[in-house]
């Protein structure tokens, strides 16, 4: 598990000026190694750019500056092959239903029917929405449609998974108990995780490590490891750790949440 | 180069283009008459002043049937929405009634009212009345219930409520029945002066088609295309305005 | 109240109107409700009344063919394009609003007398809401169905088969409900002038003899259609919309 999964080196994102804003620069310099298997969270005041380091990382932004490589081989302004993202708006595809929607991917692809149908399947079961194979994604409530997301991520088997913090529009014991279920996937498909919060203890309860980001133009202030081995997630809430950590992280972005909220709209 | 200025520069290519395919004889004389020559009529028949009457007379009628329209269709929209089993029963009606071709009432009109002014009138208004209607009724849905508890917090009587809270709040919304009643007012007066009356633009236009005069009916038809096409405009801006406050 | 028992009450108020308004005005003006639907059945099964429907029918369908093909079209390149919907948008809205009676002579001077005219001016009519809703519609993707389709690494021909289009169809298909009728309405107008056969040259025709029954049994008839047409497609239109998530 030393290997480096995804290696970024110097990027940088400045938002071009336009008739209606001046340049913006929104992310960098950041270097940033994520190892094989590993569950990376980053937190960070609002606006520090942390989608889009999301979105340069999964290929959908191009970096103004620095590379970006997935397996040693550059990702430029594609997504490559074996990346997974969850965003942080629904999006489920409406006029599908949730089997259809899960399906979505793998049917553009050359896979066949039966493979389809095991894993579609598979996924409903993990994802406990057997029941509603039938439905409709407005019958959902949100955090269902949540899991109808990352159901149609799993089924592709992704080695690396990019999530945008996907759990934003829940409650908090909902987003407890995602978190649990997040790590139960994660450890089944031994995929590479980064995760994006702003929730401190959802990053302290799950991570290997933690990137935590300065506000506007984001960078990594400082990587906190953890340390948690299998014990993790809702049921190291009352650990002395697990304060330890969320007051190191309140420490750290004490200062920047107050410059982000000073400054960013 | 802006988008205003893009457009313009449209515009006054195909204009050229228009002038040159006329003067090179590529369009008839009997079908079109070149931009330049209808410019210059539309000058002369705006100073000459016998059109005064008739443009005075459509401009007239369009303000009528809009402030009609708006008028009875707030008001009706307001009592409409304050009765849940009216509207429901009218919902249907509101839904069907721009699919009905209005203008097949107009011959009973003339036959009720007689040949002056109100069959176009009328028409205009009946054209705007549904669309005013409607918009104040989503307006008056839209105000967020949280303003309205607040306002019974505060002890306002209905009335105060009314003028304090829900109309400031609906004006945007309704704003865009206004709109469309204006529009509506424009294509249902002229029209009916087209198709069927003695005075009026649209009947000068169909009376110069009728009689071969170019000359005059390019003016008239442009003349009323540009005041219809600005005063929907300036509406078209102000509703935009108006509902740019209420962007989430 | 079911939704069935309060459509009989509006359509009972709405006969009991006409009936009084009969009494109002006497027989020179309109006809009594049983009567006009008497006549209009005697049409319906009359010989000599079926080429002008199908006439009327004919130009229609292609009118709106040209319609919802041209205005996809328009609307979808401009949806596209940014600049191209900066200049462009503008152009279709004030298009829109502007009373298109008054280019029927240009119409008609273009095409002559007969179909082509009918077709040009029902097309006219349905272009606009059309081309506005589909650009509509492309403006109104959410951002997120494009990245996570690039996410599953579609081509963008099927992103925009399998995405835009799906997404996009609602709000297009609200934009040919409305095109249907107003192309309708277009279609019918150009047949009162530019035509020998079809309902709305048996209309001008029925105008210009004062037949009034005739004049109310093809209203009536015209009305019945447009309501119908209209109701089916508002069915359709609900279903399509079932599924989406925040649609109106």
């Amino acid at each position: 598990m030393a290997a480096v999964h995804v290696a970024l080196r110097g990027v940088t994102r400045v938002f071009p000026a336009t008739a209606a804003q001046r340049e913006v620069k929104a992310l960098g310099p950041i270097d940033l190694d994520l190892m094989r298997g590993e569950f990376f969270v980053v937190v960070g005041p609002s606006g520090c750019g942390k989608s889009t380091l999301l979105e340069i990382i999964a290929g959908l932004n191009r970096p103004t500056e620095g590379t970006v490589a997935l397996e040693g081989k550059p990702v430029v302004g594609q997504v490559p092959e074996g990346i997974g993202v969850v965003f942080q708006e629904d999006a489920s595809f409406p006029w599908l239903t949730v089997t259809d929607n899960i399906a979505f991917g793998l049917r553009q692809s050359a896979l066949a029917k039966t493979e389809i149908a095991t894993r579609v399947d598979h996924a409903l079961r993990l994802m406990g929405l057997t029941d509603f194979a039938a439905a409709y994604p407005v019958q959902l409530s949100g955090g269902m449609r949540q899991r109808v997301c990352l159901a149609r991520t799993l089924v592709q088997k992704p080695r690396v998974i990019l999530l945008d913090e996907p759990f934003g529009a829940l409650d908090q014991q909902t987003r407890f108990l995602m978190g649990d279920e997040l790590l139960r996937l994660w450890r089944e498909s031994g995929a590479t995780v980064m995760l994006i919060t702003h929730s401190l203890d959802e990053a302290a309860m799950l991570a290997d490590r933690i990137g935590v980001m300065s506000a506007r133009p984001g960078r990594m202030l400082e990587i906190i490891e953890t340390g948690w081995g299998e014990e993790r997630g809702s049921k190291v809430v009352a650990t002395p750790r697990f304060v330890e950590i969320t007051a190191r992280l309140w420490e750290l972005l004490r200062g920047e949440s107050q410059r982000a909220m000073a400054g960013a709209p | 180069m802006t988008p205003g200025q893009v457009r313009f520069t449209l515009a006054l290519g195909l204009v050229l283009l228009l002038e040159g395919l006329s003067r090179f004889g590529f369009i008839d004389r009997f079908a079109m008459i070149p931009p330049s020559e209808i410019f210059w009529h539309l000058g002369k028949i705006l100073g000459g002043g016998e059109m005064w009457p008739a443009i005075a007379k459509t401009l007239t009628n369009v303000v009528a049937a809009s402030v009609a329209a708006v008028v009875a269709g707030v008001i009706l929209g307001t009592l409409i929405h304050g009765w849940r089993a009216l509207r429901e029963t009218l919902d249907p009606l509101f839904a069907a009634y721009y699919a009905v071709p209005v203008y097949a009432f107009y011959p009973l009109f003339i036959v009720i009212f007689g040949l002056g002014d109100v069959p176009q009138v009328l028409i205009g208004f009946m054209l705007g009345l549904v669309a005013v209607i409607v918009n104040t009724l989503n307006g008056l849905d839209r105000v967020p219930r949280v303003l309205l508890k607040t306002a019974r917090i505060q002890r306002l009587g209905p009335l105060a409520t009314a003028r304090e809270v829900t109309l400031p709040y609906a004006v945007p919304y309704i704003f865009t029945g206004i709109k469309l009643a204006v529009a509506y007012s424009f294509i249902g007066v002229i029209g009916a002066e087209l198709i069927m009356s003695r005075t009026g633009l649209g009947y000068e236009i169909g009376y110069a088609y009728n009689n071969f005069d170019n000359a005059v009916m390019y003016p008239l038809i442009v003349f009323v295309l540009a005041v219809a096409a600005t005063v929907n405009t300036v509406f078209f801006l102000w509703e935009k305005k108006m509902l740019a406050r209420r962007r989430k | 109240m079911t939704r069935a028992l309060r459509a009989a009450i509006l359509i009972a108020f709405v006969l009991a109107a006409w009936q009084a308004l009969f009494w109002f005005a006497g027989p020179n003006a309109l006809t009594a409700p049983l009567d006009t639907i008497a006549y209009t059945a005697e049409l319906l099964s009359s010989p000599r009344f079926y080429p002008h429907l199908l006439e009327t029918a004919h130009a229609f369908a292609v009118a709106l063919g040209i319609a919802i093909s041209v205005g996809i079209l328009i609307g979808f390149t401009l949806g596209l394009y940014r600049f191209a919907a900066d200049v462009g948008e503008p152009v279709l809205v004030a298009l829109y609003s502007i009373p298109k009676l008054t280019l029927y002579p240009i119409v008609l001077l273009a095409f002559g007398i007969g179909m082509p005219a009918k077709i040009a001016f029902g097309a006219i009519h349905g272009i606009m809401p059309i081309a506005i809703f589909a650009l509509g519609a492309v403006r109104n993707l959410k951002p997120v169905y494009l990245k996570a389709a690039r996410v599953m690494r579609l081509s963008p021909s099927r992103i925009a088969a399998r995405v835009l289009l799906p997404a996009a169809i609602p709000e297009i298909f609200t934009g040919i409900r409305i095109g249907f009728s107003l192309t309708l309405i277009g279609t019918l107008l150009g047949e009162m002038f530019a035509s020998q056969r079809g309902l709305g040259h048996l209309l001008i025709q029925a105008i210009g003899l004062h037949n009034v029954r005739m004049i109310m049994a093809l209203t009536l008839l015209l009305v019945v259609i447009a309501v119908t047409a209209s109701a089916l497609l508002l069915m359709v239109d609900r279903r399509l919309r079932r599924n989406m998530l925040g649609a109106a």
